[in-house]
């Protein structure tokens, strides 16, 4: 048997785990149930194992053998449109919508995982190799602590401050706080709205998050987890009993409107700070750097 | 395919103030009015919009 086998099956066995860590389900249900687990976790096997390869390939100089990571990338930016094409698929059939920021964003996270898992079946083969099992798995943990920490992301409480506003109408308009949400015609809508709908206020922390958050996809994103996490008074043909977030031109607050089934204040405002912050929503524009000019 | 972003219906109590083109619904009070919104909204799958008291209009966003 080669000195490479165990190495080898042990950088395997610490990228598998890595992968499986990182596949929760969670209140945004997906990966939903095991057909979509299984494709997720076999994915992270072939990546574990081509991480782990190329580590006794390079040593025994086979310097080609690296290309065969090219392959993996072709084949994980496949898993990013294989993801990008199924939530697409099911989004027109959700009562309140991902989005496309949202779908583009768990894409991406799908293909970046399973980078992070080559890299620690490459680290801990290679630590297994050059000194013994135990700084192996030494290598290993530290491998899976940075990839916990890069798949962290932000979240939207760290950004905004949130505040609960009974949702008003003046004449036909609804409003929260001061922000014009729709025009409502019907009475009887108007009094559905007024018992079932809840209002929130987002309110920037600074320049950044207020272009952050007035991105259309991640206001979006935050209808979508609230309307999940709480449930949503709606269905096909009642277009009028629909979420929406608008926002004030003047300071750049964002007012969110939702018909959750369970009504419970506290319980909103932590789903709603817990909204991640899409990454293809952030903004920096103080970033910019004056000395360009 | 569905026709969004339209006036798919007009109703009103006052034909002359009503826009000519779309399907239009003479009503004669404000009850009436309501009452047929109501009717026609899950059918257009729009939402019944208020323009003034006397007119309202059914969009699908």
């Amino acid at each position: 048997m080669s000195e490479y086998v165990y190495p080898v099956l042990f950088g395997m066995a610490c990228g598998l785990f890595d992968r499986i860590l990182m596949l929760r389900t969670d209140y945004r249900q997906y990966p939903t149930y095991l057909h979509g687990k299984i494709i997720h976790v076999a994915l992270g096997f072939i990546a574990s194992a081509l991480g782990a390869v190329a580590v006794p390939a390079l040593m025994e100089e086979n310097i080609t053998a690296i290309t065969f990571l090219t392959v993996a990338a072709s084949q994980f930016r496949e898993v990013r449109n294989m993801e990008r094409n199924t939530l697409a698929q099911l989004d027109s059939y959700e009562l309140v919508s991902r989005g496309s920021t949202y779908i583009e964003g768990i894409a991406v996270a799908f293909e970046s995982r399973n980078y992070l898992v080559i890299f620690t079946a490459m680290i801990t083969t290679l630590v297994y190799i050059e000194f013994n099992i135990v700084v192996g798995l030494i290598a290993a943990l530290i491998c899976i602590l940075i990839s916990k920490k890069l798949m962290g992301g932000g979240k939207l409480k760290d950004i905004v401050d949130i505040e609960f506003v009974k949702p008003h109408f003046v004449n036909e308009g609804l409003y929260i706080d001061n922000i014009y949400i729709m025009n409502i015609g019907l009475p009887q809508r108007q009094e559905e709205i007024l018992k079932y709908g809840m209002g929130f206020i987002l309110k920037p922390k600074n320049f950044d998050a207020r272009s952050t958050i007035a991105n259309l996809g991640q206001r979006q994103a935050i209808l979508h987890d609230v309307s999940v996490a709480l449930g949503v008074y709606r269905d096909s043909g009642t277009p009028a009993l629909v979420p929406l977030a608008k926002r004030d031109l003047e300071d750049g607050r964002v007012a969110v409107f939702v018909l959750p089934q369970n009504r419970d204040i506290q319980r909103a405002l932590e789903i709603i700070g817990n909204t991640p912050t899409l990454e293809n929503a952030i903004r920096m524009p103080t970033e910019r750097n004056t000395k360009e000019e | 395919m569905s026709i969004e972003k339209m006036i798919l219906a007009v109703i009103t109590t006052n034909p002359k103030k009503a826009p000519s083109g779309i399907a239009v619904f003479h009503c004669d009070n404000q009850e009436e009015m309501y009452k047929i919104c109501s009717v026609l909204e899950p059918i257009l799958d729009g939402i019944a919009h208020k323009i003034t008291d006397e007119i309202m209009i059914i969009v699908k966003h």
